[in-house]
């Protein structure tokens, strides 16, 4: 059967362009569903290509599809080519399957929560044209290639987070201040520039030093010309990083993420949880070999990962809008992956980003379903008593914050245990300690927020009307009074597989005193990832101290909320520049604002209207201003510019005879 | 055939044409000046399908003498430097002609008869071969220009016109003082471009002549600091004046410095290569901050011109294989997305008679498709993988870096600015809430207009996805001029 690569992203592409077109015109039914077909069939093209790799003997497992030659220049030896390639190996399997299966899974939701949008081409037209983008990049035998699916993630994560353009403020039925969606779009997009800049830099580099950008001839180059430590890779890693750090949202780029959650929630789980925001984890994992030669980039990458992880974790602790704590989440498990990668488990890293993909996406539905119920108020402050109310979306969305907290036996729990055994192992304890009591801070918030939603009892009341602040942010539902039902099967089911996947999804990665890794042996071949022995008393012990820390962090949110919720108020009032710290999320945005943007803008003014305006101007109008009174000096002529026009051509005839009679 | 010379003659002999039409029947004239491109283009295609593009040798050449005792004769010819700025221009003008019909009521007839001197003026420029010839078209195309923002312009139009005339002429008054000297120094006494190649220029005197033909073109170009005539121009020029202008006149300045200073003074181009390296990487940031800053909108895509020129500088004068592949590629990408722009801005003012930001707001929601186009456009404009401009923008990086890294660092920075300024006008015009009232009734799209900037969005994204067959037939004519030791046509 001929390999057929191209077709996974080449489907949902035509998918987006058909909505594009005619989309409009289409009925709402037929547009949704015909991009969730699109998606599925995706789906079920990689699911063969991935059988036919699976099919080959585990060392040789790559396949590679050649389309054409997309930027040729030049011959000999500093010739610059890049092709349209795919490749497909066990990291790339596991990422287009992710992307496809839980794409089309939130995809189908999609159909369900957009159902009084009025916009809906638009909507499916940006997810699929998503779709593709991103299995551009994962599928991508070069950087360049894997830039353009980059890059393009970045457009319609743009063209969604915005996707209310018109919209001022989302936040319904409280008062907090969020920025309006297209104000978030475009602070994604710049943040995310940055990082790409020195993603740009960093593949450049890899040119000059390797001659190629595709993975064929720039991994095994690298491992024989370069020893490691050798300062050229560092710096093409750390430059790489960078541009990590924008898309995955990680210290100092992870401001764009929080504010991303302006777009539909759909958008949320798919884009800025499960997909696009692991593309940074996805790059660095892919060029394992590069990080491998740089142990200074590994340190950062592993430093600026757990201090993300805790950052972000810290700053989920004190937000009130369920979608934002889930946001702050992603940043802080995000961070989990950067600190497994760190520390050498690319695998680790990887198997995380494909659990945190299931379950992080289900507490995103779950949190969109509880939205689409409540009329959009999302903040949790008003909710309340919705376990009775929405008991799937209640019992599935618990399932996934027990995944997230790191409960045993539920998928997060094998992934983050796995990370933060190989974090101990490679001997970076502090790294180890701040990431274990990270996994208290996370277990915390998430059952902080599950008791805050559907615990205890309604905030709200039936029938009441909820405003929002801009008048028509309330998507479709208008001025009618709250009616929270659970969702429609089109966007139950949807979460309840994910539940599957967030029960068991770990269990194919499991440690070695409770079974096999096999996700591990199917990454091997990729990342050749040499054993770690560790005595079975070492790792038990550290399976016990992570699964204290989750039971801990569980245990006190138990305390914390289900009671007369007096501590945290308590503790709130005892340490309010804590409090302020991290509600105001370490003032990083003000900072960046009064560092960056303001002198920035004050700049470009002075450039404007006295540099332009005064220096620059001023001195072509005090020339003309001379010709002038030379020329009304000389009054030979009588048209203004003519006579600045025969004064120049008498200098510049002087300056020939000059010329002519200074030659030697 | 003497396919360039019918290019040159074949404008004029169509605003003689226009010149005879009767004056009331302004869609006649209309018409037939849209007829006149059209065939125009078409004379193009033929370049198109019978270039060779695996040598460095000029095609399609004619030699005809002209005034033989000073050694100037009308030689033409195309490679591949010039071959996509041909195509390019006839082009372009094909969607300005047809751009301006719904805004220009007024002498209809001079307007068309100066697009139209214009264009022939622009093609004599790219195919000329005498320096002599191509100072005459050089000149020849700063008048229509001159005309067309002077009548045809907005409120400061008068203050524009001499102000474009005074920065260009200053410039190209030296250069016509060094044109002679030339002639006299090399001692070949000839204009022939060909001719004087395979002379040199004296040493002492090149960094002198370098100069004089690098003031002419920085103008055009314009380069920092020489550029705040084009914010004037633009703002003030009639919408197919600013798309001509950006798309093709700026690139004469650019096509100068390939075309002469690189061929008749390598040494001081060389010499003077860090000089405007620098000046153009200040023009990338400086054209994109104060971009970033602009009320008006026609300005902010002007200044971002100059920023965009910038990148086009840097990739000829690193004199890397890549890097100048990448210039001449994104001079026709800057052609097509700016001139995109500046159509958009366009059609905007034709509804709503302000180019301001704050008069817009919204917008997306009353006219999308238009919102669309101009989403894309920008989107290739800050250099979206894809697009046309990322593709140019990424060669000149590319190449810049084996020159001195800190190049590509610094002009990298401009590629970040660029999301900034355009992704900020766009939420202040196209999103929120429609602030203004009588903005909630604009009609969308004519379906002239949509055609139009759907040829344009064509080509970015063609460009952008095969970039190969635009660059491979300028591959022999730049590794050429980089290095004219080596064997023509050595390209695989």
């Amino acid at each position: 059967m001929p390999l057929m690569l191209w077709l996974i992203p080449a489907l949902p592409l035509l998918g987006a362009i058909i909505n594009l077109l005619v989309g409009r015109r289409l009925p709402r039914a037929l547009s949704s569903w015909l991009a969730v077909a699109f998606m599925a069939a995706a789906f079920g093209v990689a699911v063969s290509a991935v059988a036919n790799l699976v099919a080959l003997p585990p060392e040789e497992r790559v396949l590679r599809e050649t389309l054409y030659e997309w930027i040729g220049v030049g011959v000999g030896a500093n010739s610059f080519s890049v092709n349209v390639a795919f490749w497909l190996d066990p990291l790339s399997a596991v990422m287009i399957l992710v992307v496809t299966g839980v794409g089309t899974l939130i995809h189908m939701y999609a159909v369900g929560y957009m159902e009084h949008e009025k916009d809906y081409a638009r909507f499916f037209f940006a997810m699929n044209l998503f779709a593709f983008a991103m299995l551009m990049l994962v599928l991508a035998d070069n950087y360049l290639l894997m830039f353009l699916g980059w890059e393009g993630v970045g457009v319609c994560s743009y063209l969604l987070i915005g996707f209310w353009y018109d919209r001022d403020n989302l936040a319904v039925g409280t008062d907090e201040k969020f920025l309006s969606p297209r104000s978030s779009a475009t602070k994604a997009f710049v943040v995310n520039r940055i990082g790409d800049f020195g993603f740009t830099l960093g593949i450049i580099l890899m040119f000059w030093t390797f001659g190629s950008l595709s993975f064929a001839e720039v991994f095994p180059k690298a491992e024989e010309m370069f020893q490691i430590g050798a300062p050229v890779i560092t710096v093409m890693t750390l430059l790489l990083f960078l541009g990590a750090t924008g898309k995955s949202a990680q210290i100092p780029l992870f401001i764009w993420l929080p504010d991303a959650m302006a777009g539909p929630t759909p958008v949320s789980a798919l884009i800025h949880a499960a997909t696009m925001v692991t593309a940074g984890v996805y790059m660095v994992a892919r060029s394992h070999v590069l990080y491998s030669l740089a142990p200074t980039t590994l340190t950062v990458v592993a430093i600026i990962g757990v201090l993300t992880a805790f950052i972000a974790a810290t700053i989920a602790l004190v937000q009130n809008d369920l979608k934002r704590v889930l946001a702050y989440s992603t940043v802080s498990q995000l961070g989990y992956m950067f600190f497994a990668l760190g520390v050498g488990a690319f695998g680790a890293g990887i198997f995380h980003l494909m659990t945190h993909a299931f379950f992080k996406a289900l507490l995103f539905l779950g949190a969109g379903a509880v939205m689409h119920a409540m009329n959009d108020m999302i903040d949790m402050r008003r909710l309340g008593g919705l376990r009775k109310v929405m008991p799937i979306t209640f019992w599935t969305f618990l399932i996934g914050a027990f995944a997230l907290s790191g409960f045993p036996l539920f998928s997060g729990f094998f992934s983050k245990d796995e990370i933060l055994t190989a974090g101990f192992t490679s001997g970076n304890i502090v790294l180890w300690v701040v990431g274990v009591l990270t996994a208290l801070l996370t277990a915390f918030y998430t059952v902080r927020a599950v008791i805050l939603t559907f615990g205890g009892k309604p905030r709200w009341k039936e029938g009441e009307v909820v405003h929002a602040q801009d008048e028509h942010a309330a998507h479709g539902h208008g001025e009618r009074g709250l009616h929270p039902h659970e969702a429609s099967p089109v966007m139950t089911i949807p979460l309840m597989v994910l539940a599957l996947g967030a029960l068991f999804a770990g269990y194919v990665g499991l440690p070695s005193v409770l079974g096999a890794n096999l996700f591990g042996q199917f990454l091997e071949p990729v990342f050749r990832e040499p054993a770690v022995e560790i005595s079975p008393t070492l790792e038990w012990t550290l399976i016990g101290i992570s699964t204290a820390a989750a039971l801990i962090g569980i245990f006190i949110a138990l305390r914390f909320y289900l009671g007369d919720r007096e501590t945290p108020q308590r503790l709130t009032r005892y340490y309010p520049w804590l409090y302020r710290l991290w509600s105001n999320k370490y003032w990083v945005d003000q900072i960046y604002d009064y560092v960056i943007a303001r002198p920035g803008r004050w700049l470009a003014n002075a450039f404007w209207t006295d540099v332009d305006g005064k220096i620059i101007n001023g001195a072509a109008d005090g020339l003309g201003r001379a010709f002038r009174n030379v020329g009304q000096a000389l009054r030979s002529l009588q048209d203004g510019y003519a006579r600045g026009y025969a004064l120049a051509m008498l200098i510049g005839i002087v300056v020939v005879i000059a010329i002519v009679i200074m030659r030697p | 055939m003497p396919i360039l010379s019918l290019l040159i003659l074949f404008p004029l002999a169509a605003a003689l044409v226009t010149a005879l039409l009767p004056r009331a029947n302004a869609s006649l004239i209309k018409g037939w000046a849209f007829v006149a491109v059209a065939i125009e283009f078409a004379l193009s295609v033929y370049l198109l399908t019978n270039f060779v593009p695996n040598t460095s040798a000029m095609q399609f050449v004619e030699q005809y003498d002209w005034v033989p005792q000073f050694g100037i004769s009308y030689h033409v010819g195309v490679d591949g430097l010039s071959f996509w700025l041909v195509m390019l221009t006839t082009f372009l003008m094909l969607i300005a002609i047809p751009a301006s019909f719904s805004e220009i009521n007024d002498r209809v007839k001079e307007y068309f008869i100066f697009f139209l001197i214009l264009e022939a003026a622009m093609l004599g420029v790219f195919v000329a071969l005498d320096v002599f010839l191509f100072y005459v078209f050089w000149e020849f195309s700063l008048i229509p220009m001159a005309f067309i923002i002077g009548i045809w312009g907005h409120e400061r139009r008068i203050y524009a016109a001499i102000k474009f005339v005074l920065f260009t002429m200053s410039g190209s008054l030296l250069m016509l003082v060094a044109i002679i000297v030339l002639y006299f120094a090399t001692g070949a006494r000839t204009f022939d471009l060909l001719e004087l190649q395979k002379t040199i220029t004296p040493a002492t005197i090149q960094p002198w002549l370098f100069c004089a033909f690098a003031l002419a073109f920085a103008i055009k170009v314009p380069m920092f600091p020489l550029h705040t005539w084009l914010p004037d121009a633009h703002v003030q020029a009639p919408t197919a004046g600013s798309i001509i202008l950006a798309g093709v006149l700026l690139k004469l300045g650019a096509y100068g410095f390939l075309r002469y200073c690189l061929t008749l003074f390598p040494d001081a181009s060389r010499e003077f290569a860090p000089l405007l390296i620098v000046l153009a990487i200040i023009g990338i940031i400086y054209g994109a901050m104060v971009a970033a800053v602009q009320k008006d909108l026609k300005s902010l895509v002007a200044y971002s011109s100059v920023s965009h020129m910038g990148f086009i500088i840097l990739g000829i004068f690193v004199f890397s294989q890549q890097a100048m592949s990448g210039a001449v590629l994104q001079m026709v990408n800057h052609g097509l997305a700016t001139g995109a722009l500046f159509l958009l801005v366009g059609i905007l003012y034709e509804r709503t008679h302000t180019r301001l930001i704050a008069n817009f707001g919204g917008l997306q929601k009353v006219i999308p498709v238009y919102a669309f186009f101009l989403l894309v456009v920008m989107f290739a404009s800050m250099g979206l993988p894809g697009l046309n401009g990322f593709v140019g923008e990424f060669l000149i990086l590319l190449g810049a870096w084996s020159a001195n890294p800190m190049y590509t660092v610094f002009a990298a920075v401009g590629v970040i600015l660029a999301a900034i300024y355009l992704l900020w006008a766009y939420q202040r015009a196209m999103q929120g809430p429609v602030t203004i009232e009588k903005n909630k009734t604009l009609p969308d799209l004519t379906r002239r207009e949509f055609v139009l900037l759907l040829a344009l969005v064509v080509f970015i994204v063609l460009i952008g996805v095969f970039p190969n067959f635009v660059l491979n037939p300028m591959q022999a004519s730049i590794g050429a001029l980089l290095n004219p030791n080596a064997v023509a046509g050595l390209v695989k």
